[in-house]
């Protein structure tokens, strides 16, 4: 993952509460076996709509997008951030998002800031003709204005968009640990390994009919 | 000493932490893991760009069940009927490669056992009390019906179980949900979650993880609280876990891929000691009563948008908060309905009794009751009955339930996702209704333009008989 420090730009100002899922990409985009090229699908139906922000031009690019409570609620698919990922958008700023969206969105480099309300009405306002700007190391959202928003960050996600962290590599490090814990449970837990005893039913292998 | 009283949530988290970090992050281990087609191509690609295996095969099964057709399978020879969507086709295909090439136990799309992944886990014995599991889906919550800290994924997060079997998390805040009293006639356990939906919000449980307490709860056999417990992330949590107790033990029991002999009764033992302690400590409670609880359903694109079945469509204008209000008015513009219609009066062009959330052998007898002896409506256009696995169809048919259904007029399919999301070929065409036994009402979800409503099984097959939204208790009472 590419380190993020900084997410300055444009922003779509768009504020809309309760965005799922299958709203930023239908399911017929998900057939795919690749991350790439989704951006085309995302808001498919939002852009179906004439006059919509995402095909005004005064936005296109932009790499922030604000939005109203509980954003990317619904399907865990990650389909979803890999869709605003490729539109270019690297920063959502919401009241509240969807617990398992915002892991995703972070797990690719995308910033999910939540603010308060009011600070979203503001954003959404200057946004129109402004820029904005999301800052990690100072953990702030700022417009050309005086504004100045500080937001919070769960400190281990904020490492790791700082630095880029391969967050499997850095589980793989732990290795030790988790086998220590595995031989722990085979003696507390035995039953946790599958079809202990039971290996008569044990499903296994490919292609059966 | 007297320990600490604890919830059942803190019970399963400290028996699955590996390490804490010091900023709180901790490495949890995960039991149990499910996989579809959907959502792990490009985890297991991940695993191959890298050169790693799959840590724990034998924690791990793989189902396919979002794309497959719900048609028929096989050929009058036997043979496997190839699959129209070449995209569909191929995600399909991926995923009988990567099990093969990782070796990860896999049921085919062949296999009688084939079905919906939540159906799949439970009935198999493959989820159980007390574990972490987890699946590329969001409706993962299902499992923990059963006591099992159960969430869905990204696929990402799919990668990283696939490589280490463990997540990097935080602890979430419990919400306990109780629901004291009993079921009035003709109320479902949907109906107790669609209540529930409707009371805490579609951003209710954000952060939280729900355990549903209660009488109600208590009362439910596994196939109700997996309803339950199914659609929690409709009200925002990740989890939603039911206590294990005498049901829970006696569902799981015999089943092929639970614990046996001496491993069942030290499971057993160990599930005894699960169940939140007395004097524990939620982070918050809200208190529901069943008898404020009728045959519900939703008017609009939210779960939370959810109204009784006597019910009407609520003006926009009545609602506190502004932008809830140019909701609820974007909302009734895309379902084509006005404020202030009954709901009973609302006409209906589909019907699908299916999903995750109601495709269970409970679900199935429920519609049948009302179904029985009566006929689809003329104005229904397609009437679905889709079991959630292969075990459950076998099971109906034995019960001579396909007939009942098949007589009425109703298609009875083979087991998968199917019109819940519009990723195979069962779609609900643009500006049409479905009276749906699914879990989302979300624009666009059964379908472009389609419009959902979400019910009961039997509230469903209610709606089937009559051409209309219907309060299955008015049929119910004909038939007693």
């Amino acid at each position: 993952m590419e380190p993020v420090r900084q997410v300055e730009g444009r922003a779509y100002p768009w504020g809309a509460k309760n965005i799922d899922t299958d709203i930023i990409i239908p399911a017929h985009w998900l057939k795919t076996t690749t991350r790439e090229g989704l951006g085309k699908g995302a808001f498919e139906t939002v852009r179906a709509q004439p006059g919509n922000i995402f095909d005004d031009p005064r936005y296109a690019g932009a790499p922030v997008l604000i939005a109203g409570d509980n954003f990317g609620c619904g399907s865990s698919r990650e389909h979803a951030a890999w869709a605003l990922a490729d539109m270019g958008v690297k920063a959502v700023i919401a009241p509240s998002f969807s617990d398992i969206f915002s892991g995703n969105a972070f797990k690719n480099g995308i910033v999910a800031v939540v603010l308060p309300q009011d600070a979203i009405d503001r954003l959404v306002e200057v946004a129109r003709d402004n820029e904005i700007t999301v800052d990690l190391e100072t953990m702030t959202v700022t417009t050309p204005f005086q504004d100045r928003f500080a937001f919070e960050l769960d400190a281990f996600r904020r490492q790791c968009l700082l630095e880029g962290l391969d967050e499997i590599g850095m589980t793989l490090a732990k290795d030790t640990e988790i086998s220590k814990y595995e031989s722990g449970v085979a003696m507390s837990r035995p039953w946790i390994a599958v079809g202990a005893g039971n290996e008569g039913t044990l499903v296994t292998g490919a292609g059966r009919t | 000493m007297a320990s600490i009283p604890r919830t059942l949530y803190e019970k399963i988290w400290a028996d699955h932490v590996v390490e804490r970090r010091g900023d709180g992050t901790c490495l949890v281990y995960i039991d149990r893991h499910l996989v579809h087609e959907v959502t792990s191509p490009q985890a297991f690609s991940g695993l191959r760009a890298a050169g790693r295996p799959v840590r724990r095969p034998d924690l791990t099964l793989a189902v396919p069940d979002h794309n497959l057709p719900t048609t028929a399978r096989v050929d009058a020879a036997g043979r496997a009927l190839p699959i129209a969507d070449a995209a569909s086709a191929g995600q399909l295909a991926a995923l009988r490669a990567n099990v093969a090439e990782f070796g990860v136990p896999y049921i085919d799309a062949l296999d009688a056992r084939q079905g919906i992944v939540h159906v799949v886990g439970p009935e198999q014995g493959f989820t159980l009390p007390g574990t972490t599991l987890v699946c590329g889906d969001s409706h993962t919550s299902a499992h923990g019906a059963l006591g099992a800290l159960a969430f869905g994924i990204g696929t990402s997060e799919v990668e990283h179980v696939l490589a280490t079997q463990t997540l990097l998390l935080q602890q979430s805040k419990t919400l306990e949900i109780r629901v004291d009293g009993s079921l009035g006639f003709g109320v479902s356990p949907k109906d107790v979650v669609l209540a529930i939906i409707g009371k805490i919000g579609a951003a209710g449980g954000s952060g939280y993880v729900i355990e549903f307490t209660g009488e109600v709860i208590r009362a439910m056999s596994v196939e109700g609280r997996l309803t339950v417990s199914n659609m929690s992330i409709e009200g925002g949590a990740r989890s939603g876990l039911i206590a294990p107790d005498e049901t829970t033990f006696a569902y799981l029991k015999g089943r092929p891929m639970a614990p046996q002999g001496e491993d069942w009764d030290r499971a057993v033992a160990y599930w005894r000691m699960l169940p939140t302690d007395a004097g524990a400590r939620y982070d918050k409670t809200v208190l529901l009563h069943a008898s404020d609880i009728a045959p519900s359903l939703t008017w609009g694109t939210s779960p939370e948008d959810v109204v009784a079945i006597t019910g009407a469509i609520p003006d926009p204008e009545s609602f506190a908060d502004p932008s809830k209000r140019v909701a609820a008015q974007k909302s009734l513009d895309y379902m084509g309905l006005a404020a202030g219609t009954a709901m009973q009066d609302i006409a209906i062009e589909h019907v699908f009794i299916g999903s995750c959330t109601n495709s269970r052998i409970e679900d199935l007898r429920a519609a049948a009751a009302v179904v029985k002896g009566r006929h689809v409506a003329d104005r229904i256009r397609q009437a679905l009955i889709v079991p959630g696995s292969g075990l459950v169809k076998l099971q109906a048919e034995a019960e001579g339930l396909d007939r009942i259904f098949t007589e009425a007029g109703f298609e009875w399919r083979e087991p998968g996702c199917s019109m819940c999301l519009a990723m195979n070929p069962d779609k609900v065409p643009p500006g049409e209704r479905c009276a749906s036994t699914s879990n989302r009402n979300f624009v666009g979800r059964q379908g472009p333009g389609a419009r959902t409503h979400l019910l009961s099984p039997a509230m469903a097959a209610a709606a089937a008989v009559t051409g209309r939204l219907t309060d299955v208790r008015e049929l119910m009472s004909a038939d007693a």
